[in-house]
């Protein structure tokens, strides 16, 4: 029996003991900020990101950002998708998020028909939930896009969504999960350009790429900053109703500290234009550089970190 | 919550279509019974020869060490490796099937040599005695005597293979997955939960029914007191439902015969009293 | 190698996470089924509703009862304790009939022995029935622990770092190195496990050791 006791002792106090020899980061610790309920102002503050890479690259350049201003700031990458990072936003476990101007319009209102990016940030602005604040939009965009490979585009002459009305039966889709049920994504492409795809595959980040690459689908949904459009020659199917809006990054945070995390935000959207975004996701994505690095270059580059 | 996922099993729209519950569940089953097909093709004879010869157990070591690899993992990494390999579906499916493949060989590999090793071996000279050879003592009296042990190792297989069929939808495949993953993505958790309970209800299913076959082809000379009599030393208290006893011979799989990481199967069988 | 030449400091904090998140459960999940395992011998009329559940539990997909946890208990969808107490299901899934068929094996003789000896109740429960069941339960126990780490990788898809991001993140941006890391991290981690409730089972079963020796 005393054996037994010491022996479990021993085992729980080796399992704590190579868990905590870090500090006090270990995830039960309620203390930690990402378990501490929502903060009020003063306090640490918890960058939250989507599973892309574009989403995470930009979490760390807002926790580069506020830590410059003597902000107690860190990221919790790769939370999922939106449906997800906003109920995290919503239950105080992230205080920010980077997210995209039109997208929030869907979120809230499935009907949302605002495309000028102007109008899309006002009329989103009157849809957030009460606890929730948008910071300045950037001129940054990053929208959805249906590409396809060069040898597609020649093929059966496809310039814009529209052409594809005809051929898409006979076409595979490959997009993320949630693209399928979105109504700016399949059911968006169906009402808007009577365009409906033969199959649809689900697949997200370079999986994707590589499927399109090879054969495996004939379009894809990708973001418009991702270098491997560039990189593989694909061809951006113009959007000529736009019904993917306008998606520019904004910062989404908690109204209760929005004050406080303006300033700091403020600036990095201001320093963001498409194309610093796209050369910046070129590093993480292309040059497999880590976030925490691009980041911090983009900050010192623009005196912002 | 309860009555909303409820109400998604029971609804039509759920069911209908190409994408739809009825449509997923073959998938589902296609994908499972695909690698436990290869993985018995593999591990039956392996594990029957690695029982009768005695040799090369560490074949069954390096088996049950598989289990460390996360699925998650391998999936990806296969994914990543023959993605580009294939124009095809063939470049989901295939990294698919391999995962389980890999997935459902200890189970099934442990439960023929723990099955085969664990026969009596007077059994064994009586039929050399009789004049029988290799093959012959293999087939006539190994294999059935092993029958319930291999036939629990299967039955564990396709528990945890039909759990774990879920992973393929990770790479853009079919099958009850993409309730799993489409659900989360879309904050639809009725979906989520709803093909979770189709997942193990058809667990539940598929291993009654293999618990039939299992009652059907088992030598009755061995159903009566095998468990008792046999080596494992213990003694369970009769168990008169059929489900109760299918699920608690397949667990016998998952955690029985296949053992720990670096002991030869059978760990559970080991307490000298 | 490179990548995980400049990344051992990612790979450690991810690691710490992933030995809490399969480790805690383990002790957890031991806790819970020794109690649950005792019952189900001591009343055999709960063993096949002991056993037929905890195989039911093992067959939810895990990223399923990841995801449905918050909405059963409440917590925040971020929360880690989401993960501790799903994994802390599947290993009291694993172990409860490892529980009961280790007390069960138990010798008949033996415990008669030890009632004579004027052993009873708790005390012959903690002083002979678990010591001698300790085999066959770190049996299950390492199965358990093999099971969890694996498991656990899946937690990435849901928010909750550990070394599955590195899967996760491997795949999304191509890096073979990382997800090869990823891979060989949890399979060292679970030889580490492996190895320690080895090593419990030697302190703990004395006379094993013994037996060894002399043979």
């Amino acid at each position: 029996m005393k054996r037994m006791t010491s022996v479990l002792a021993v085992t729980t106090a080796a399992i704590l003991g190579l868990s905590a020899c870090g500090g006090g980061s270990d995830p039960l610790d309620s203390s930690s900020p990402a378990a501490s309920g929502s903060a009020s102002s003063g306090g640490a503050v918890v960058i939250g990101s989507a599973d892309f890479p574009e989403s995470e690259l930009l979490a760390e350049i807002y926790a580069g950002a506020l830590k410059a201003k003597g902000i107690d700031a860190s990221t919790k990458p790769r939370i999922g998708s939106r449906e997800i990072y906003l109920k995290a936003l919503e239950d105080g476990s992230i205080q920010a998020v980077p997210e995209y101007t039109g997208a929030l319009g869907f979120f809230y209102d499935k009907a949302f028909a605002e495309t000028d990016p102007e109008k899309v940030y006002t009329s989103v602005q009157g849809l957030l939930p009460a606890e929730f604040a948008m910071l300045e939009k950037s001129a940054a965009e990053d929208n959805d896009s249906i590409v396809v490979t060069k040898e597609t585009a020649d093929s059966q002459q496809l310039k814009t969504i529209a052409d594809l009305k005809d051929k898409a039966g006979e076409m595979s889709l490959g997009a993320p999960p949630e693209f399928k049920a979105r109504p700016q994504g399949v059911p968006g492409l169906a009402k808007t350009y009577g365009v409906t795809f033969g199959s649809f595959r689900e697949l997200t980040g370079q999986a994707l790429v590589q499927a399109l690459k090879n054969g495996q689908v004939d379009a894809a949904n990708i973001f418009t900053t991702d270098p491997s459009i560039a990189e593989n020659g694909f061809v951006s199917l113009e959007d000529t109703e736009k019904l993917f809006g306008s998606q520019n990054i904004v910062p989404l945070v908690v109204k209760d500290r929005s004050e406080e995390l303006a300033p700091a935000l403020n600036a990095v959207s201001k320093a963001l234009t498409t194309e610093v975004i796209s050369g910046l996701l070129k590093q993480t994505v292309t040059d497999k550089k880590d976030a925490k690095d691009v980041a911090a270059e983009f900050l010192k580059a623009n005196n912002l970190g | 919550m309860i009555a909303s996922i409820l109400e998604w099993l029971t609804s039509s729209a759920t069911w209908s279509g190409d994408s739809g519950l009825g449509a997923r569940i073959v998938q589902h089953l296609w994908y499972s019974l695909l690698a436990v097909a290869i993985a018995a093709v593999v591990a039956i004879p392996l594990g029957l020869w690695v029982g009768h010869t005695g040799r090369a157990k560490w074949l069954v070591t390096l088996a049950n060490s598989l289990r460390a690899v996360p699925t998650l993992g391998l999936l990806f990494a296969v994914a990543l490796w023959l993605g580009p390999k294939f124009s095809s579906d063939l470049a989901f499916l295939i990294p698919s099937v391999v995962v389980l493949v890999v997935l459902v060989i200890p189970p099934i590999l442990s439960g023929v040599y723990a099955g085969v090793e664990a026969v009596d071996p007077a059994a064994r000279d009586a039929a050399r005695g009789m004049g029988m050879r290799g093959m012959q003592v293999v087939r006539q009296v190994e294999i059935p005597n092993a029958l319930p042990l291999i036939l629990s190792g299967l039955r564990s297989a396709f528990l945890q293979v039909i759990a774990t069929a879920t992973v393929a939808a990770y790479v853009g495949l079919g099958g009850l997955g993409r309730y799993l993953i489409d659900g989360i993505k879309t904050g639809d958790y009725v979906s989520t939960a709803g093909g979770a309970i189709v997942v193990s209800l058809l667990a539940l299913v598929v291993d009654g029914l293999l618990a039939l076959v299992q009652r059907a082809v088992v030598s009755p000379g061995l159903t009566g007191g095998t468990v008792g009599r046999s080596r494992r030393g213990r003694v369970l208290p009769e168990d008169t439902t059929a489900t109760g006893e299918a699920r608690e011979r397949a667990m016998d799989g998952v955690r029985g015969p296949a053992g720990g990481m670096s002991e030869v199967g059978g760990t559970v069988d080991t307490p000298k009293a | 190698m490179t990548w995980v030449n400049d990344h051992w400091g990612d790979i450690f904090t991810l690691a710490r996470s992933h030995v809490w998140l399969a480790g805690v459960p383990l002790i957890l999940g031991l806790l819970i089924a020794l109690p649950l395992g005792w019952a189900a011998r001591r009343w055999s009329r709960l063993y096949p509703v002991l056993i037929s559940t905890s195989g039911l539990l093992y067959t939810i997909p895990s990223l399923a009862l990841f995801v449905l946890m918050p909405i059963i208990l409440g917590t925040k969808v971020l929360d880690p304790v989401n993960v501790v107490v799903a994994m802390t299901i599947y290993t009291v899934a694993l172990l409860v009939r490892t529980v009961a068929d280790g007390l069960g094996s138990v010798p008949d003789h033996v415990l008669q022995a030890a009632r004579a000896m004027g052993y009873g109740g708790l005390r012959r429960f903690f002083g002979v029935e678990l010591p001698l069941a300790v085999p066959v339960i770190a049996a299950g126990l390492r199965v358990a622990a093999v099971s969890n780490v694996s498991i656990v990788s899946v937690a990435s898809l849901i928010g909750v770092p550990q070394l599955g991001n590195l899967l996760t993140d491997g795949y999304d941006r191509f890096i073979t190195a990382e997800i090869i890391a990823g891979i060989v991290a949890c399979v060292v981690l679970a030889l580490v496990f492996d190895g320690l409730i080895l090593l419990g089972e030697r302190l703990l079963t004395p006379w094993r050791r013994a037996q060894v020796v002399r043979s």
